[in-house]
Protein backbone atom coordinates (compact mmCIF):
# COMPACT_ATOMS: atom_id res chain seq x y z
CA UNK A 1 0.00 0.00 0.00
CA UNK A 2 1.36 3.19 -0.78
CA UNK A 3 0.44 5.65 1.99
CA UNK A 4 2.51 9.05 1.65
CA UNK A 5 -0.08 11.19 -0.06
CA UNK A 6 -3.21 11.23 2.35
CA UNK A 7 -3.82 11.06 5.96
CA UNK A 8 -6.18 8.85 5.02
CA UNK A 9 -4.05 6.36 3.47
CA UNK A 10 -2.12 6.53 6.47
CA UNK A 11 -4.81 5.40 8.22
CA UNK A 12 -4.66 1.91 6.20
CA UNK A 13 -1.19 1.75 6.29
CA UNK A 14 -1.01 1.70 10.23
CA UNK A 15 -1.09 -2.39 10.40
CA UNK A 16 -0.29 -3.05 14.13
CA UNK A 17 2.04 -1.15 16.46
CA UNK A 18 5.26 -3.17 17.90
CA UNK A 19 3.03 -2.63 21.36
CA UNK A 20 0.17 -4.30 19.47
CA UNK A 21 2.62 -7.32 17.97
CA UNK A 22 3.45 -7.70 21.35
CA UNK A 23 0.97 -8.11 23.54
CA UNK A 24 -0.50 -10.23 21.04
CA UNK A 25 2.05 -12.72 21.11
CA UNK A 26 2.63 -12.31 25.23
CA UNK A 27 -1.52 -13.81 25.31
CA UNK A 28 -0.91 -16.27 22.44
CA UNK A 29 1.61 -17.85 24.35
CA UNK A 30 -0.48 -17.22 27.64
CA UNK A 31 -3.01 -19.13 26.02
CA UNK A 32 -0.92 -22.06 25.00
CA UNK A 33 0.69 -22.52 28.32
CA UNK A 34 -2.55 -22.55 30.03
CA UNK A 35 -4.04 -25.35 28.45
CA UNK A 36 -0.87 -27.41 28.45
CA UNK A 37 -0.69 -26.95 32.34
CA UNK A 38 -4.14 -28.28 32.37
CA UNK A 39 -4.41 -31.72 30.44
CA UNK A 40 -0.75 -31.94 31.25
CA UNK A 41 -1.31 -31.81 35.54
CA UNK A 42 -4.64 -33.62 34.84
CA UNK A 43 -6.44 -31.06 36.54
CA UNK A 44 -9.80 -31.29 35.85
CA UNK A 45 -12.30 -34.04 34.85
CA UNK A 46 -12.66 -34.64 30.99
CA UNK A 47 -15.34 -32.65 30.21
CA UNK A 48 -13.55 -29.37 31.83
CA UNK A 49 -10.30 -30.11 29.96
CA UNK A 50 -12.16 -30.19 26.47
CA UNK A 51 -13.72 -27.38 27.16
CA UNK A 52 -10.70 -25.18 28.87
CA UNK A 53 -8.74 -26.82 26.18
CA UNK A 54 -11.35 -25.52 23.28
CA UNK A 55 -12.45 -22.54 24.32
CA UNK A 56 -8.28 -21.38 24.64
CA UNK A 57 -8.03 -22.48 21.07
CA UNK A 58 -10.36 -20.54 19.64
CA UNK A 59 -9.30 -17.27 21.95
CA UNK A 60 -5.94 -17.49 20.27
CA UNK A 61 -7.93 -17.48 16.94
CA UNK A 62 -9.15 -14.19 17.91
CA UNK A 63 -5.68 -13.18 19.19
CA UNK A 64 -4.34 -13.85 15.79
CA UNK A 65 -7.19 -12.16 13.85
CA UNK A 66 -7.00 -9.42 15.91
CA UNK A 67 -3.43 -8.97 16.92
CA UNK A 68 -1.63 -10.43 13.74
CA UNK A 69 -3.57 -10.54 10.75
CA UNK A 70 -5.34 -7.04 11.33
CA UNK A 71 -9.02 -8.66 10.02
CA UNK A 72 -10.46 -5.39 11.42
CA UNK A 73 -8.38 -2.99 9.34
CA UNK A 74 -7.33 -1.84 6.02
CA UNK A 75 -10.29 -0.83 3.17
CA UNK A 76 -11.31 -4.27 2.61
CA UNK A 77 -11.80 -5.03 6.52
CA UNK A 78 -15.97 -5.71 5.71
CA UNK A 79 -15.10 -7.71 2.80
CA UNK A 80 -12.63 -9.66 4.86
CA UNK A 81 -14.68 -10.55 7.98
CA UNK A 82 -17.65 -11.10 5.65
CA UNK A 83 -15.50 -13.91 3.61
CA UNK A 84 -14.69 -15.32 6.79
CA UNK A 85 -18.15 -15.82 8.64
CA UNK A 86 -18.58 -17.16 5.18
CA UNK A 87 -16.06 -19.75 5.58
CA UNK A 88 -16.90 -20.50 9.36
CA UNK A 89 -20.52 -21.34 8.61
CA UNK A 90 -19.35 -23.51 5.93
CA UNK A 91 -16.63 -24.86 8.64
CA UNK A 92 -19.12 -25.49 11.15
CA UNK A 93 -21.22 -27.23 8.68
CA UNK A 94 -18.52 -30.05 7.30
CA UNK A 95 -17.09 -30.32 11.07
CA UNK A 96 -20.04 -30.50 13.51
CA UNK A 97 -21.71 -32.17 10.56
CA UNK A 98 -19.01 -35.22 10.39
CA UNK A 99 -19.42 -35.51 13.73
CA UNK A 100 -22.93 -35.87 14.26
CA UNK A 101 -23.95 -38.02 11.52
CA UNK A 102 -21.16 -40.26 12.61
CA UNK A 103 -22.03 -40.33 16.37
CA UNK A 104 -25.85 -41.19 15.98
CA UNK A 105 -26.47 -42.91 12.43
CA UNK A 106 -26.91 -46.22 14.18
CA UNK A 107 -28.57 -47.92 11.09
CA UNK A 108 -24.90 -47.91 9.57
CA UNK A 109 -23.80 -50.65 12.83
CA UNK B 1 -14.73 -2.81 -3.06
CA UNK B 2 -16.97 0.16 -3.35
CA UNK B 3 -14.95 1.87 -1.35
CA UNK B 4 -11.82 1.22 -3.11
CA UNK B 5 -13.46 2.62 -6.23
CA UNK B 6 -14.76 5.61 -3.94
CA UNK B 7 -10.52 6.28 -3.21
CA UNK B 8 -9.61 6.47 -6.80
CA UNK B 9 -12.04 8.88 -7.72
CA UNK B 10 -10.71 11.26 -4.46
CA UNK B 11 -7.55 10.96 -6.28
CA UNK B 12 -7.37 9.41 -9.92
CA UNK B 13 -3.18 8.99 -10.11
CA UNK B 14 -2.08 5.95 -11.68
CA UNK B 15 0.02 5.57 -8.11
CA UNK B 16 -3.77 4.80 -6.90
CA UNK B 17 -5.04 2.45 -9.81
CA UNK B 18 -2.04 0.06 -9.25
CA UNK B 19 -2.37 0.50 -5.04
CA UNK B 20 -6.41 -0.44 -5.51
CA UNK B 21 -4.61 -3.47 -7.61
CA UNK B 22 -2.66 -4.61 -4.88
CA UNK B 23 -5.29 -4.51 -2.09
CA UNK B 24 -7.46 -6.05 -4.49
CA UNK B 25 -5.01 -9.02 -4.66
CA UNK B 26 -4.83 -9.13 -1.07
CA UNK B 27 -8.37 -9.53 -0.69
CA UNK B 28 -8.72 -12.12 -3.17
CA UNK B 29 -5.75 -13.75 -1.15
CA UNK B 30 -7.64 -13.94 2.44
CA UNK B 31 -10.48 -15.97 -0.19
CA UNK B 32 -7.35 -18.72 -1.08
CA UNK B 33 -7.34 -18.62 3.25
CA UNK B 34 -11.17 -19.36 3.53
CA UNK B 35 -10.80 -22.18 0.96
CA UNK B 36 -8.09 -23.61 2.71
CA UNK B 37 -9.79 -22.84 6.03
CA UNK B 38 -12.49 -25.56 4.63
CA UNK B 39 -9.49 -27.99 3.46
CA UNK B 40 -8.19 -28.11 6.77
CA UNK B 41 -11.93 -28.19 8.63
CA UNK B 42 -12.34 -31.15 6.39
CA UNK B 43 -9.60 -33.12 6.82
CA UNK B 44 -10.29 -31.73 11.05
CA UNK B 45 -13.30 -33.65 10.66
CA UNK B 46 -11.75 -36.93 9.10
CA UNK B 47 -9.88 -37.17 11.78
CA UNK B 48 -12.43 -36.51 14.39
CA UNK B 49 -14.32 -39.15 13.29
CA UNK B 50 -11.49 -41.76 12.98
CA UNK B 51 -9.35 -41.32 15.78
CA UNK B 52 -10.25 -44.18 17.84
CA UNK B 53 -10.23 -46.47 15.00
CA UNK B 54 -6.52 -48.06 16.23
CA UNK B 55 -6.98 -51.22 14.25
CA UNK B 56 -4.76 -52.54 17.28
CA UNK B 57 -1.85 -50.68 16.51
CA UNK B 58 -0.39 -47.84 18.72
CA UNK B 59 -3.10 -45.19 20.49
CA UNK B 60 -2.63 -41.38 20.40
CA UNK B 61 -1.13 -41.85 24.39
CA UNK B 62 1.17 -44.21 23.36
CA UNK B 63 2.42 -42.12 20.03
CA UNK B 64 2.70 -38.76 20.98
CA UNK B 65 6.19 -37.57 22.87
CA UNK B 66 4.59 -33.90 23.82
CA UNK B 67 8.00 -32.14 24.87
CA UNK B 68 8.80 -32.20 20.82
CA UNK B 69 5.28 -31.05 20.48
CA UNK B 70 5.66 -27.96 22.91
CA UNK B 71 9.03 -27.63 21.21
CA UNK B 72 7.32 -27.04 17.86
CA UNK B 73 4.35 -25.08 19.00
CA UNK B 74 6.24 -22.53 20.67
CA UNK B 75 8.67 -22.11 17.69
CA UNK B 76 5.52 -21.40 15.37
CA UNK B 77 4.23 -19.32 17.74
CA UNK B 78 7.33 -17.09 17.93
CA UNK B 79 7.82 -17.44 14.29
CA UNK B 80 4.49 -16.13 13.92
CA UNK B 81 5.49 -12.96 15.76
CA UNK B 82 8.39 -12.52 14.04
CA UNK B 83 7.00 -12.11 10.28
CA UNK B 84 5.17 -9.57 12.36
CA UNK B 85 7.82 -7.73 12.94
CA UNK B 86 8.96 -7.97 9.43
CA UNK B 87 5.62 -6.26 8.46
CA UNK B 88 6.37 -3.43 11.03
CA UNK B 89 10.04 -2.89 9.61
CA UNK B 90 8.52 -2.74 6.01
CA UNK B 91 6.23 -0.33 7.02
CA UNK B 92 8.92 1.74 8.61
CA UNK B 93 10.71 1.70 5.06
CA UNK B 94 13.27 -0.38 6.46
CA UNK B 95 14.37 -3.09 4.43
CA UNK B 96 17.14 -4.18 6.16
CA UNK B 97 14.47 -5.00 9.10
CA UNK B 98 12.08 -6.45 6.87
CA UNK B 99 14.74 -9.13 5.56
CA UNK B 100 15.64 -10.02 8.97
CA UNK B 101 12.78 -10.85 10.16
CA UNK B 102 11.81 -12.52 7.73
CA UNK B 103 15.12 -14.68 7.77
CA UNK B 104 14.89 -15.35 11.16
CA UNK B 105 11.14 -16.58 10.33
CA UNK B 106 12.50 -18.79 7.76
CA UNK B 107 14.96 -20.35 10.33
CA UNK B 108 12.46 -21.11 12.71
CA UNK B 109 9.90 -22.38 10.08
CA UNK B 110 12.57 -24.51 9.03
CA UNK B 111 13.46 -25.47 12.68
CA UNK B 112 9.26 -26.81 12.89
CA UNK B 113 9.29 -28.93 10.02
CA UNK B 114 12.90 -30.29 11.22
CA UNK B 115 11.03 -31.36 14.33
CA UNK B 116 8.31 -32.51 12.93
CA UNK B 117 9.73 -34.76 10.32
CA UNK B 118 11.94 -36.29 12.90
CA UNK B 119 8.81 -37.05 14.59
CA UNK B 120 7.18 -38.19 11.76
CA UNK B 121 10.57 -40.68 11.46
CA UNK B 122 10.67 -41.67 14.85
CA UNK B 123 6.93 -42.98 14.42
CA UNK B 124 7.40 -44.63 11.46
CA UNK B 125 11.03 -46.55 12.12
CA UNK B 126 10.20 -47.07 16.13
CA UNK B 127 6.84 -47.26 16.61
CA UNK B 128 6.04 -49.10 13.42
CA UNK B 129 3.19 -46.58 13.22
CA UNK B 130 2.93 -45.52 9.08
CA UNK B 131 -0.17 -44.44 7.43
CA UNK B 132 -1.73 -47.37 6.01
CA UNK B 133 -1.25 -49.03 9.72
CA UNK B 134 -5.02 -47.30 10.84
CA UNK B 135 -7.59 -45.21 9.94
CA UNK B 136 -6.37 -43.15 12.79
CA UNK B 137 -3.30 -42.62 11.40
CA UNK B 138 -4.42 -42.39 7.89
CA UNK B 139 -6.64 -39.41 9.02
CA UNK B 140 -2.95 -38.47 11.37
CA UNK B 141 -0.44 -38.18 8.71
CA UNK B 142 -2.90 -36.59 6.18
CA UNK B 143 -4.20 -33.72 8.55
CA UNK B 144 -0.51 -33.32 10.11
CA UNK B 145 1.43 -33.60 6.93
CA UNK B 146 -0.89 -31.08 5.05
CA UNK B 147 0.07 -28.45 7.46
CA UNK B 148 3.41 -29.64 7.34
CA UNK B 149 3.24 -29.19 3.21
CA UNK B 150 1.40 -25.96 3.56
CA UNK B 151 4.47 -24.81 5.95
CA UNK B 152 7.03 -25.86 3.74
CA UNK B 153 5.73 -24.04 0.82
CA UNK B 154 5.51 -21.04 2.82
CA UNK B 155 9.32 -21.82 3.66
CA UNK B 156 10.32 -21.42 -0.01
CA UNK B 157 7.80 -18.73 -0.82
CA UNK B 158 9.98 -16.46 1.96
CA UNK B 159 13.25 -17.45 0.77
CA UNK B 160 12.20 -16.66 -2.88
CA UNK B 161 10.59 -13.11 -1.87
CA UNK B 162 13.99 -12.22 0.27
CA UNK B 163 15.53 -12.52 -2.81
CA UNK B 164 13.25 -10.57 -4.83
CA UNK B 165 13.74 -7.57 -2.15
CA UNK B 166 16.92 -7.85 -2.35
CA UNK B 167 16.79 -7.06 -5.78
CA UNK B 168 13.52 -4.47 -6.07
CA UNK B 169 13.51 -2.68 -2.49
CA UNK B 170 10.12 -2.28 -1.11
CA UNK B 171 7.61 -1.20 -3.35
CA UNK B 172 3.87 -1.20 -4.09
CA UNK B 173 4.70 -4.93 -5.32
CA UNK B 174 6.60 -6.52 -2.91
CA UNK B 175 4.84 -4.52 -0.45
CA UNK B 176 1.62 -6.43 -0.64
CA UNK B 177 3.73 -9.62 -0.94
CA UNK B 178 4.91 -9.36 1.84
CA UNK B 179 1.26 -8.91 3.65
CA UNK B 180 0.43 -11.75 1.80
CA UNK B 181 2.82 -14.19 2.86
CA UNK B 182 2.72 -12.88 6.27
CA UNK B 183 -1.08 -13.27 6.74
CA UNK B 184 -0.29 -16.93 5.36
CA UNK B 185 2.07 -17.77 7.99
CA UNK B 186 -0.40 -16.39 10.51
CA UNK B 187 -3.12 -18.58 9.26
CA UNK B 188 -0.91 -21.66 9.22
CA UNK B 189 -0.31 -20.68 13.41
CA UNK B 190 -4.59 -20.54 13.47
CA UNK B 191 -4.31 -23.85 11.91
CA UNK B 192 -1.41 -25.32 14.25
CA UNK B 193 -3.27 -24.21 17.60
CA UNK B 194 -6.02 -26.50 16.21
CA UNK B 195 -3.60 -29.56 15.76
CA UNK B 196 -2.19 -28.73 19.16
CA UNK B 197 -5.19 -28.53 20.83
CA UNK B 198 -7.70 -31.34 18.89
CA UNK B 199 -5.29 -34.05 17.72
CA UNK B 200 -2.19 -33.61 20.63
CA UNK B 201 -3.78 -32.28 23.26
CA UNK B 202 -6.92 -34.21 22.99
CA UNK B 203 -4.75 -37.23 22.11
CA UNK B 204 -3.01 -37.53 25.44
CA UNK B 205 -5.90 -36.17 27.92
Amino acid sequence: MSGQHTSSHQNHDAHGSLKSYIIGFALSIILTIIPLVVVMNHMLNKTGTLLVILVMAVLQFGVQLLFFMHVREGENARWNIMALIFGLIILVTIVGGSIWIMTYNQVAH
Amino acid sequence: MAHAAAHSGEHAHDHDHEHDHESLKTFGFWIFLITDVILFGSLFATYIVLHQNTNGGPTPEELFKMPGIIAETFILLTSSFTSGLAVLGMNKGNLKQLIGWLAVTVVLGASFVGLELSEFITMVNHEGATISTSAFLSAFFTLVGTHGLHVSVGLIWMIGLIFQLRRRGITAVTKRKVAVISLYWHFLDVVWIFVFTIVYLMGVM
